[in-house]
């Protein structure tokens, strides 16, 4: 009985989290700090993509986002795109990159994989810094938003939220539909036991490659969207810091779990934009002055998130969530014996 | 004399800057590399170490008046028992987890070690003032400082024992021993927990050696160590993590390659080093000295 009352429960929550979102606004959540999370949401979850269902965890999906923004707003200021275009050339970037930078680092495996991914998106971020293009130092600032197939008016902040909220929401289904199709099985047995895998005729490089370029096309995907919504693209989201920013989001809201990337975004992002006010609210509760300076220190907070996740919190979120609510469902009668109804 | 259109004098100079840094990389990655054969963890915070050691030796001379000499070897003490501290506090508790979880831990790391220098001494440069050996040798082709033959002097000469240490010592044998197999020299009553938290303690020492070495030529700062541990990221690759030797090797190699770009093709010298790691993976996957996996 468990199951149905546990896949239920599921449903409902998920809906819950869909409504919070198209309430947020309204509830007085600010568009553009909305528009943030739910572009490093999909970051995060295009980014889990590759980590919890192939195991390789990548720290160069920074040059993926970066470089994403950096296409569609150069594409909107030098050729002024559509929107809609901005976002397709993003996207086009990223799963081309994705392409040549996976193709180089799946022939590692593990923690050498991880240190190729980096070694190549420092590549890409110091071509960013030399190329006149994306503004060095500076930045490309003043990207406009333009209207999103001839009709929709996204300079009204509401409006681009929304647009934001479905591609958003577009792509995370896509995500879900790849995890659970054969293609994504496959994938994951591959996680399993690679060498089981090859055995039974699977070619893993295969998978590891067109999963990795996914990842990476949704990530530029991100990287665009961030651009239009935010109107401006730094040097920091090429560094390969954003891309440690996507695996402790991963971290935090559950690794291999579908919806913990969001509420990992949802979390980080509202932290690092509330830290100042709650080190200055700690300050005046303790009486000790230092935490008020806390605000000039999110990169020593997220290391603090990092540690005490690793090894205290390594489900995450939504993993402790849902064992929480297995234990919750199983009758006492049946936890202490082997049953198992799932 | 112009070799492609270079005044030799300048391209030796060039050259001789690359075997400095060369010989940076090439502690660092030794020292890596060590910690990865023992822990199985890649150490985020190298960078951090190398960094920390720097900034010891500019603040034991600003602060308590201590000289070069004495933090040359105050420096790795320290940075070393806070290595195995942090050894002991935290990695301690994740070696049976997957791979993941020790990048992850040793870059949260990383990220708080960086956050507390940050907040003391802020992300500018520190000029440590004129360097502690003066004077220059004229070697008839090239004029160079002191100094720099010091340093490449100092940090070859740390290598070769750290690979005569693990290659030809009764210790080192049990290190390389604990390796390959910890259950069974643990049977020979060997206490193999005290060895690994050694090992780290060591090879982060290492890397707080070569950072004081780079301080008064350097401008270290609080953000140094992150562009140094990827560059080393990019030389293990290149190396392998199989041979000490090797690892040497390649960090000097790339220190040279880095230098002549310099000359050639200055846009490109934060570069190179990532091109030839591309250019290694696709010959050979495995890196230079590389073995399995």
């Amino acid at each position: 009985m468990m199951s149905r009352r546990y896949a239920n429960l599921r449903r409902l929550s998920y809906g819950v989290l869909l409504l919070a979102m198209l309430a947020a606004p309204w509830a007085g959540l600010y568009p553009v700090l909305g528009i943030k999370i739910l572009c490093y949401a999909l970051f995060a979850c295009a980014f889990h993509l590759l980590l919890g269902y192939t195991g390789l965890a990548s720290l160069g999906h920074a040059a993926f986002l970066g470089v994403g923004g950096y296409m569609a707003g150069y594409g909107i200021k030098a050729w002024s795109l559509s929107p809609e275009l901005a976002l397709l050339t993003g996207l086009g970037i990223g799963a081309l990159m994705g392409l040549v930078m996976g193709y180089l680092s799946i022939r590692r495996s593990g923690i050498y994989f991880t240190m190729i991914t980096l070694a190549l998106a420092q590549l890409v971020y110091f071509l960013c810094v030399q190329m006149p293009q994306t503004g060095g130092e500076d930045g490309l600032q003043g990207i406009s938003r333009g209207i999103l197939f001839g009709i929709i008016d996204l300079q009204n902040d509401m409006n681009m939220y929304y647009a934001t909220l479905a591609i958003g929401l577009i792509a995370f289904l896509f995500i879900a539909r790849v995890v659970r199709s054969p293609f994504g099985q496959s994938m994951i047995a591959i996680k399993d036991n690679q060498a089981r895998a090859i055995s039974l005729g699977y070619h893993p490089d295969r998978y590891k490659l067109l999963v990795f370029t996914l990842s990476a096309s949704l990530t530029g995907l991100a990287g665009a969207l961030k651009a239009i919504g935010l109107g401006f693209v730094t040097l920091s989201d090429v560094h390969w810091m954003t891309s440690g920013h996507a695996l402790l989001m991963t971290l935090v809201g559950g690794l291999g779990t579908l919806s913990g990337p969001v509420v990992g975004a949802v979390v980080l992002v509202a932290l690092e934009n509330k830290i100042g006010q709650l080190g200055v609210m700690l300050s005046q509760l303790t009486g000790i002055n230092w935490f008020a300076t806390l605000g000039e220190s999110v990169i020593m907070v997220m290391g603090i998130v990092f540690v005490v996740c690793v090894l205290t919190f390594r489900r995450g979120i939504m993993g402790e969530l849902d064992a929480f609510v297995r234990r919750v469902l199983t009758p006492t009668s049946t936890r202490s014996s082997k049953h198992d109804d799932e | 004399m112009d070799i492609f259109g270079v005044p030799s004098q300048a391209l030796m100079a060039q050259l001789m800057i690359g075997l400095v840094n060369g010989s940076f990389y090439a502690v660092l990655s030794l020292g890596l590399a060590i910690i990865f054969g023992m822990l199985h963890v890649i150490n985020f915070t190298h960078g951090a170490m190398f960094m920390l050691g720097a900034l010891l030796s500019w603040a034991g001379l600003y602060y308590f008046n201590l000289n070069y000499w004495v933090m040359l070897l105050l420096a790795p003490v320290v940075v070393g028992v806070f290595g195995i501290v942090l050894e002991r506090l935290f990695l301690r508790r994740i070696y049976k987890l997957d791979y993941l979880y020790g990048l992850l831990l040793t870059l949260g790391l990383t990220l708080v070690i960086e956050g507390v220098v940050r907040s003391i001494f802020g992300v500018s440069g520190k000029p440590y003032g004129p360097a502690p050996i003066s004077g220059v040798t004229d070697l008839g082709f090239l004029i160079i400082p002191n100094y720099r033959l010091w340093v490449i002097a100092a940090s070859l000469t740390a290598c070769v024992l750290t690979w005569y240490g693990i290659e030809r010592t009764r210790l080192g044998g049990y290190l390389r021993a604990a390796t390959e197999n910890p259950k069974l020299v643990e049977t020979f009553g060997i206490n193999v927990p005290v060895l690994i938290s050694l090992t780290f303690g060591f090879g982060v020492a290492l890397a707080a050696f070569a950072g004081v070495l780079a301080a008064p030529i350097m401008q270290v700062s609080a953000l140094t160590g992150q562009t140094m541990i990827v560059i080393v990221f990019a030389v293990v690759v290149i190396g392998g993590m199989g041979s000490i030797a090797g690892t040497i090797v390649t960090g000097v190699a790339l220190g040279l390659v880095e230098a002549l770009t310099k000359v050639y093709y200055p846009p490109a010298s934060s570069m190179v080093m990532f091109l030839v790691m591309v250019l290694v993976l696709l010959v050979r996957p495995n890196g230079l000295f590389g073995g399995k996996e």
